[in-house]
């Protein structure tokens, strides 16, 4: 963690939304996350691998949804201060073509801990009005 | 065939050393919409009191899945790929992640549990740095369909 960008402990409270953001997939966002991350599991990109294992077409990656929820959180947490992130992976989404899938991540301060001066950041990601993610919650260090 | 319940307890590694890169950490940032500059100048990352540039906090995922491929291919696990959804995941970072950083992991399976057709299998990949200090753990657990 670096000390000099972390957020004040003090001005926090629980409840308080402390970011939010659109964040839009498209199948170009898909073949991007793919290939900085290694994860080129086709059910990612090509819709009648989808289609034979169930799913309506070609879905977003859970890490890359993950990874766009931590990164709105990072934003406010200062680069590097996210110590710990968790989530559970509920409902797919899937990434229309052409089109786009948009998700709204909301952080808020889900609760605080005096004793060791952190907050953890409770996450939610919507898509058409339903979560995707399940109990998603960072820890963030506070000065 | 099903998951084998009986691998838990297995480990793999130390896998071979992963190289952090100034590159892979801006690829990534891109991909994930990670908007510092800490993650792509080095006098940005420099000024928030970082030797280099600092991923992104799901990075470790890209060492992370590179590990966990052992789990999968392993024939005395039994997992069939084709039939896997990612249930949950976790980083914990005992500290951040910056370019220059060579890291070996270990992988656990921590736990297997089954029930209704469904083998859930729990990873903990550990990443440790060249002196061999704690980097990052990660928990990551595969929802295994065992129906024909």
């Amino acid at each position: 963690m670096s000390d000099e960008n972390l957020p004040s402990f003090d001005a926090l409270e629980v409840g308080a939304v402390v970011a939010e953001r659109e964040v839009a997939f498209t199948r170009d966002t898909l073949v991007r996350y793919a290939g900085a991350s290694g994860d080129f599991n086709p059910i990612h990109y090509n819709d009648v691998m989808a289609e034979s294992v169930g799913l309506p077409g070609v879905i977003a990656h859970g890490m890359l949804t993950m990874g766009a929820a931590a990164s709105v959180v990072e934003e406010w947490a200062g680069p590097g201060n996210v110590a710990d992130f968790q989530t559970r992976f509920t409902r797919p989404i899937p990434v229309p073509n052409p089109g786009v899938a948009t998700v709204v991540v909301t952080a808020k301060v889900g609760a605080l801990d005096e004793e060791l001066r952190t907050a953890r950041i409770d996450v939610v990601v919507d898509f058409d009005g339903v979560k995707v993610l399940g109990k998603a919650q960072a820890i963030v260090p506070c000065a | 065939m099903p998951v084998n319940p009986e691998a838990v307890g297995r480990q793999y590694g130390p896998s071979e050393v992963y190289e952090v890169t100034r590159v892979k950490i801006r690829e990534f940032a891109d991909a994930v919409d990670a908007r510092s500059f800490a993650h792509r100048d080095v006098a940005a990352a420099r000024a928030e009191g970082y030797d280099d540039l600092v991923a992104p906090s799901t990075f470790a995922v890209v060492i992370a899945q590179r590990a966990e491929f052992h789990v999968v291919v392993d024939p005395e696990v039994g997992v069939d790929f084709s039939k896997v959804v990612h249930a949950d995941e976790r980083f914990t970072h005992h500290r951040p992640i910056v370019a220059g950083d060579e890291i070996t992991t270990t992988i656990h399976i921590d736990k297997i549990t089954q029930r209704a057709g469904i083998s859930m299998v729990t990873t903990r990949a550990e990443l440790a740095d060249a002196e061999g200090d704690p980097v990052t753990t990660v928990l990551s657990t595969l929802a295994v369909r065992e129906d024909a």
